[in-house]
């Protein structure tokens, strides 16, 4: 007879996993360009690190804190640890974790939940590896053709496909949700341009008014 | 030897190839472990299967626009730490700020390609990878206890209905991120005239919506699988046909 699933002990050994393979992944990649430059016989610049991580983190390091606060409960304890290795969140792990879930019919904070988001989000780093892997192979043959000019509007305009497309889906499904956000965002950016380029930091502003809207709904019960 | 040269020299690709297996090992250990325990939970293997499926399918194009990263980034850095930067953590609008910001902290910059050393390559590359770490680090210090808590909390606020304030929080969120990049694309039509954002936008709201109909209203179920695919696929030939 075989034993009970054990949801706690599978947590447990996500966890570990996650913990190790990331600590070792990270390890790995900031010793990295210490063996390249050992290889190569060059030094790194300390000035210009420290100068370039500083104007890096002003920006970056307060996104990546929200981005684990937001994207955690998310993608689930599988899926986050895969996610912050692989990268590329916004773009891709996070659509293909919830395409996965509106397919698997799951709800988010559950057990069953967590596995096709470990799912979605292993396959989906594994697929961009090959695919990237396959291309630099091809890299050279390749490069005509994909940096041809007629083609590079349809590469320009990838996230105005994916995000018209999950709008069509997401803004259908609350109106009341949906309304005040986007308006806002026109609005803010009609009205100060420069915050056209600044999408990534406004994101934060406007799903946290999102989600404000869907607190004071849920709470009187309207949604 | 000159600076591509070394940029490009076969130690760096089989560095770069050691630390990218060690990652794929890694997918591949969440994966199994992940579908052995849905199927001693009792879900159904065609639900894993097909979400496998979908994810592989619903992965292949976004990751070209990748590759053309790796192409673009490889004109400067070379093809081995493109390569590395876009294959691991970050993602293709991060790696070209940081990679600037790092060459011009150094007095140099990613369009002015000649002006770089083995240096400026090991330093840059060394900033891009230190300045998008922070959220691996939190994975490992604060992952558990976060994740379970967060957890915790969608669970007590699920509502008798089964519809939870985290279910909503989770259709916000998305909504949230697609009001800013959609909101961002009316915008830059109206202050700057490109239509093309707005317009693939539209074009591909409209199929998806289209392939929502074919699946509700006529039943065509395989075509959930390949909806946001298509939609993004149509609307981004739309945009090259639009374009021209």
């Amino acid at each position: 007879m075989s034993t009970p699933f054990d949801y706690e002990h599978y947590d447990n050994s996500i966890h570990r996993l996650g913990r190790i393979m990331n600590a070792i992944g990270i390890i790995a990649l900031l010793a990295l360009p210490f063996f390249f430059a050992a290889t190569l016989g060059a030094a790194v610049s300390w000035d210009g690190f420290l100068k370039g991580l500083l104007r890096v983190s002003i920006t970056y390091l307060p996104i990546c804190i929200v981005e684990f606060l937001i994207y955690v409960p998310i993608l689930g304890p599988g899926g986050s640890y895969l996610s912050f290795i692989t990268g590329n969140i916004l773009n891709m792990k996070l659509p293909c974790a919830y395409n996965a879930r509106e397919i698997a019919g799951t709800q988010a904070g559950t057990p069953e939940d967590s596995i096709i988001t470990t799912l979605a989000v292993g396959v989906s780093s594994l697929v961009t590896m090959l695919v990237i892997f396959i291309g630099v192979l091809a890299l050279i043959p390749l490069t005509p053709v994909l940096n041809n000019p007629t083609l590079r509007p349809a590469f320009d305009n990838l996230l105005p496909a994916l995000f018209g497309a999950l709008g069509a889906q997401y803004f259908f499904k609350s109106w009341k949700i949906s309304a005040i956000p986007l308006l806002l965002m026109i609005v803010l950016s009609i009205a100060i341009p420069a915050l056209i380029a600044q999408t990534t930091i406004l994101m934060i502003l406007i799903g946290g008014v999102a989600i404000g809207i869907t607190y004071f709904f849920h709470k009187k019960g309207a949604l | 030897m000159d600076y591509f040269s070394q940029a490009n020299s076969t130690p760096l690709y089989l560095m770069v190839g050691v630390v990218l297996l060690f990652v794929v090992v890694s997918c591949v250990l969440f994966i199994r472990k992940s579908y052995l325990a849905g199927l001693r939970m009792g879900m159904d293997r065609k639900v894993l299967r097909t979400t496998i499926t979908a994810s592989a399918l619903f992965t292949v194009l976004p990751s070209v626009s990748i590759l053309l990263g790796v192409i673009a980034l490889s004109g400067s850095l070379g093809v081995p730490s493109s390569w590395l930067r876009l294959s691991v953590v970050g993602n293709l609008s991060y790696e070209a700020i940081a990679a600037e910001a790092a060459s011009q902290a150094m007095g140099s910059s990613l369009k002015d390609a000649a002006s770089l050393t083995t240096s400026n390559l090991v330093t840059i590359v060394l900033v891009m990878t230190t300045g998008i770490s922070w959220g691996i680090i939190a994975t490992i210090f604060f992952g558990k206890s976060y994740s379970r808590k967060s957890t915790q909390m969608l669970n007590k606020s699920k509502k008798s209905d089964g519809k939870s304030f985290a279910d909503w929080a989770m259709v916000a969120m998305f909504i949230g991120f697609c009001g800013t990049f959609v909101g961002s694309y009316v915008a830059e039509a109206v202050v700057f005239k490109h239509f093309l954002p707005i317009l693939t936008a539209l074009i591909a709201g409209v199929v998806m919506k289209g392939c929502e109909y074919l699946v509700k209203e006529k039943k065509i179920m395989w075509m959930e699988n390949f909806s946001l695919s298509l939609s993004m696929l149509i609307a981004m030939g739309a945009a090259v046909a639009l374009a021209l």
